[in-house]
């Protein structure tokens, strides 16, 4: 006896996400980001033809074909992810994009593409999946690696790690989240909310190398997430056509932020008041952290105010790339008008 | 009497404002009918270093750079000793009479120019004294060379766009000067200019207009650029016509440019445009396609449509940024690490830069690959006359793309990689195409027919076996050379882009030395049949071409290897455009040495 699977509201089943099989190591924490992607995106009924898939070089820049194996995807140059994603989506407008970048390849070979593509405000989720190695070439140092971290031929990493929630924050990133692939509620959560949100949304996510990075001690490593992990809050994500549901929240101990689509993410406080649309909070909370031991999850800064890139070219209401070719060719007489100007 | 027979130049100090003048000069003298050519020669400098512009009027209609000039405006005293020394026997020299000038010639007329006086009388604010001052040598040029003041005056009008107050300001100084040079200057030279109808429905104007106009009328959709002499006037210009040509009655953009933060995010932007399906492009010189390498590679591999206008100038590194060079040809055709080899589009005229914009589009989308097109800082930046832009006749070419409704007919069974048609050119799809089986994965790394990741030896090597199929197509209909054939002729020439001038001169002053030579112009990369027949109906073949490598004459021995004793590099790099002089010398020399 067959079982018809459920389907979304697009008549799709979740396994019209999948993509290829995997060949990350097990336990990878990229392959949970994967998974929670595909889930995401069934879950909020997202069209796979108009996703694209954008990533770097590396094994988190890999994952892309293990997801939605629907949507387009190219898998560019080290570091390169943010100018491809800069270029399709400005001239495909209506595309929903996912970058899929590492710690090296966002924030070592690709820092000056990342900060600048946050300038721009290039609408996408950019998700970084940190590590703090490089896994594909076998466990050298990244620039999130920890000080005094063993590098694997001999000495101790003196150089301080970036951090790139930080990073993105004094690029005028108007979306910043940071979340542990141990921790899949939140992610999840978070992931629908950069859905909705307009520009760059950056989800750093702490992704375990199981191979190379887990050991005792390392910043980057599941037993660390999970000790030392400090969620801001506790999120919910309430798409826009859902029935608003006031549950049996304490006034007061409850957050509602709009995003830009109509969703509205709600945020209900844990331990400290923490506000999400402060900027130089969001500064003051990454710069304290890098001194202590804490690693804190959640939504750390929303900004539905800036303008996206293509808003900002003042574009053709349809995507540039669907424009037929007589919007592309001016006619014989301005060739002509053109012509008599030079004469 | 040397009647429309002579070169101008015209020594000044950079940032002093003297192209008006010297392009208003320029454009009189080719309303008057006469061809005429103009060269900047200028310094990697915003202000204070030498800078000299050529003037070159022939009634043969040569439009090279010659080695010597007749007459010269020595206006900088930095560089006058110099510059009175090159001078020609027998040439004039008109220079400011405040100055005293640092070494005579026997041999050359002198004629001061009270250029202070003048500058004075014209009541100029101080902010504008310096431009005034160069309208005093337009003045002076234009009574002793017989420049008619009416056109002088139409070119300042047309600088100026109609502003009649800067018309009139600076018309007064040419007429004043103009006045004091009939009354006070004996004319004792040759040197003259006369009407005539050579020009007629043509105009004026430099490379990297024409490129950015052929491009928006070939449908140019995105442009990321970072600034880089000398291609930056290209995208200036595009951002000069594409808001009034592309853009609908609500303002809304057809196009979208973006300034990019390096040249690694330039050609990242227009790869990632190109792949969503945007005739997408940058503009760029030496330094920044280095930098380009990656990005080139794999959009050879991956198979995406780009084009790259590298306006070259003299390198290696920085090199001479100001001057020009053919010196990329070997960088641009084989761009990238690994295999691969890139199409190359080589313009040697206005009309070919206007055409070639849109050409470049139509062989990327067609043949789904980086296009390269290889203008050169001579022919970008100098105005050479044109006649009108054509209008293209073919539509656009958006090459081999399923839309969703013939993936349904096809039952979304198609693979991206499968050669269907036989011409090494596959199917693709863009992104956000409404159909389950429209999505592929594409990358850099190996993979086979269906677009899957594949390290297997026979996927890899079939793949690479394609894409030098499909480059061996390219050859069949990227623009043909241009063959002038004659009869019995022993010697070929064979050039490209803006040696082309120079040849063609450089032919005539053989003939007249008793050496009849035919001439192939290239005009893109992969090389192709016409060029092997060209050679085989010749006993010997100079390649001619600016740069020291003989990059082309390499290229053409590895393409004709059994004929590949019969070719002569000639080839030289200075960082000026080359001359027929030196062609014909050069070429003589070696055929000194063939028939003893």
């Amino acid at each position: 006896m067959t079982t018809t699977p459920p389907v979304n509201k697009l008549g799709l089943s979740k396994a019209d996400y999948n993509g290829s099989p995997s060949t990350l190591c097990n336990g990878c924490g990229h392959y949970s980001i994967a998974n929670t992607i595909i889930g995401v995106a069934y879950e909020l009924s997202l069209d796979p033809t108009r996703i694209v898939k954008i990533s770097g070089i590396g094994c988190s820049s890999k994952s892309p074909a293990y997801f939605l194996g629907r949507s387009h995807s190219i898998n560019g140059l080290h570091g390169r992810m943010p100018s491809l994603a800069t270029g399709a989506t400005t001239v495909s407008r209506d595309l929903v994009a996912i970058g899929v970048s590492g710690d090296g390849d966002t924030g070592s070979i690709g820092l000056g593409q990342f900060k600048h593509l946050l300038r721009r405000n290039v609408d996408m989720v950019y998700i970084i999946e940190n590590n703090g190695v490089y896994g594909l070439t076998k466990g050298q140092l990244s620039a999130t690696a920890d000080l005094g971290q063993k590098i694997r031929h001999g000495g101790l990493n003196e150089m301080p790690p970036l951090d790139l929630c930080l990073e993105a924050m004094i690029a005028g990133c108007g979306f910043v989240a940071r979340s542990f692939a141990g921790d899949l509620k939140q992610l999840q959560t978070l992931l629908k909310a950069a859905f909705s949100h307009r520009g760059t949304a950056v989800l750093n996510v702490l992704s375990p190398c199981v191979t190379f990075n887990n050991g005792e001690g390392s910043t980057k490593s599941y037993l660390w997430g999970k000790e030392h992990g400090v969620p801001l809050h506790e999120l919910d994500f309430i798409p826009l056509e859902h029935d608003e549901i006031r549950a049996d929240y304490q006034p007061g101990a409850i957050r509602e932020v709009a995003l830009h689509d109509g969703s509205v993410i709600r945020l209900k406080k844990i331990g400290q008041e923490y506000d999400p649309t402060d900027r130089v909070a969001a500064i003051r909370l990454l710069e304290e952290e890098r001194a202590g031991q804490t690693f804190t999850t959640g939504l750390l800064y929303l900004n539905e105010e800036r303008r996206t890139l293509v808003e900002q070219g003042q574009l053709a209401d349809l995507p540039l790339v669907q424009l037929p070719d007589e919007r592309l060719r001016p006619s014989q007489d301005a060739l002509e008008v053109i012509n008599a100007q030079f004469m | 009497m040397i009647v429309n027979d002579f070169s101008i130049t015209i020594a000044t100090v950079n940032g002093s404002g003297s192209q008006t003048a010297n392009n208003t000069v320029l454009r009189a003298i080719h309303k008057m009918g006469v061809t005429v050519s103009g060269k900047n020669i200028f310094p990697s400098n915003i202000q204070g270093l030498p800078t000299w512009f050529t003037i070159r009027v022939s009634q043969d209609g040569y439009l090279a750079r010659r080695e010597q000039a007749e007459i010269l405006v020595a206006m900088n005293k930095a560089s006058i000793r110099e510059d009175i020394q090159q001078l020609a026997s027998g040439g004039i020299c008109l220079y400011p009479m405040d100055e005293q000038l640092p070494m005579e010639r026997d041999d050359v007329t002198l004629y001061p120019m009270p250029v202070h006086e003048l500058v004075s009388q014209s009541g100029a604010d101080l902010k504008l004294k310096p431009y005034v001052a160069n309208m005093v040598y337009v003045g002076a040029l234009a009574y002793l060379l017989n420049i008619d003041l009416n056109e002088i005056e139409a070119a300042l009008s047309y600088h100026f766009n109609g502003k009649q107050k800067a018309v009139e300001l600076n018309y007064a100084t040419v007429k004043a000067a103009y006045d004091w040079a009939a009354a006070n200057l004996s004319k004792s030279d040759p040197f003259r200019v006369e009407r005539m109808q050579q020009t007629e429905g043509t105009f004026l104007v430099d490379g990297n207009t024409a490129a950015a106009l052929g491009a928006i009328f070939g449908g140019v959709q995105f442009v990321a650029w970072y600034p880089i002499t000398p291609s930056t006037s290209l995208v200036d210009n595009l951002n000069e016509y594409l808001p009034r040509l592309r853009r609908d009655p609500d303002g809304k953009a057809s196009y979208a440019i973006l300034q990019a933060e390096d040249e690694l995010a330039v050609i990242g932007m227009v790869v990632g445009a190109g792949w969503a399906g945007a005739r997408s492009m940058t503009a760029t010189s030496g330094p920044g396609l280095s930098l380009m390498a990656e990005f080139a590679g794999y959009a050879y591999f991956a198979e995406i449509p780009a084009v790259i206008w590298d306006v070259q100038r003299m390198g290696p590194s920085t090199g001479l940024p100001t001057r020009v060079a053919q010196d990329d040809i070997l960088a641009a055709y084989t761009l990238g690490h690994g295999d691969g080899r890139h199409v190359c589009l080589i313009p040697a005229t206005i009309a070919e830069c206007f055409e070639f914009g849109g050409t470049a589009f139509d062989l990327a989308e067609r043949l789904q690959t980086l296009v390269i097109v290889l203008s050169d800082l001579d022919l970008g930046l100098n105005l050479w006359p044109t006649k009108p832009f054509a209008f293209p006749e073919k539509p656009l070419d958006r090459g081999k793309v399923l839309s969703a409704e013939e993936l349904t007919r096809l039952e979304g069974a198609w693979k991206r990689y499968a050669d269907v048609d036989g011409d090494g050119i596959c199917y693709r799809t863009l992104p956000g195409t409404a159909h389950p089986a429209a999505a592929y994965f594409t990358r850099g790394t190996g993979h086979n027919q269906a677009a899957g990741y594949s390290e297997r030896p026979e996927d890899w090597s079939a793949n690479l076996i394609r894409l030098a199929k499909k480059h061996d197509h390219a050859r069949t209909i990227v623009p043909g050379p241009v063959v002038d054939l004659i009869d019995g002729a022993e010697v070929g020439i064979i050039a490209y882009g803006t040696s082309d001038p120079a040849v063609q001169e450089a032919r005539d002053l053989l003939r007249g030395a008793g050496v009849a030579s035919s001439y192939l112009r290239l005009r893109a990369l992969p090389l192709e049949d016409r060029l092997v027949v060209f050679i085989k109906q010749h006993r010997r073949v100079y390649v001619v071409e600016n740069n020291l490598d003989g990059q082309m004459h390499g290229l053409v021995q590895l393409h004709t290897p059994v004929d590949g004793s019969r070719l002569v590099s000639i080839a030289k790099c200075d960082g000026l455009p080359l001359t027929a002089d030196w062609i014909r010398a050069a070429l003589l020399q070696h055929e000194a040495k063939e028939q003893p």
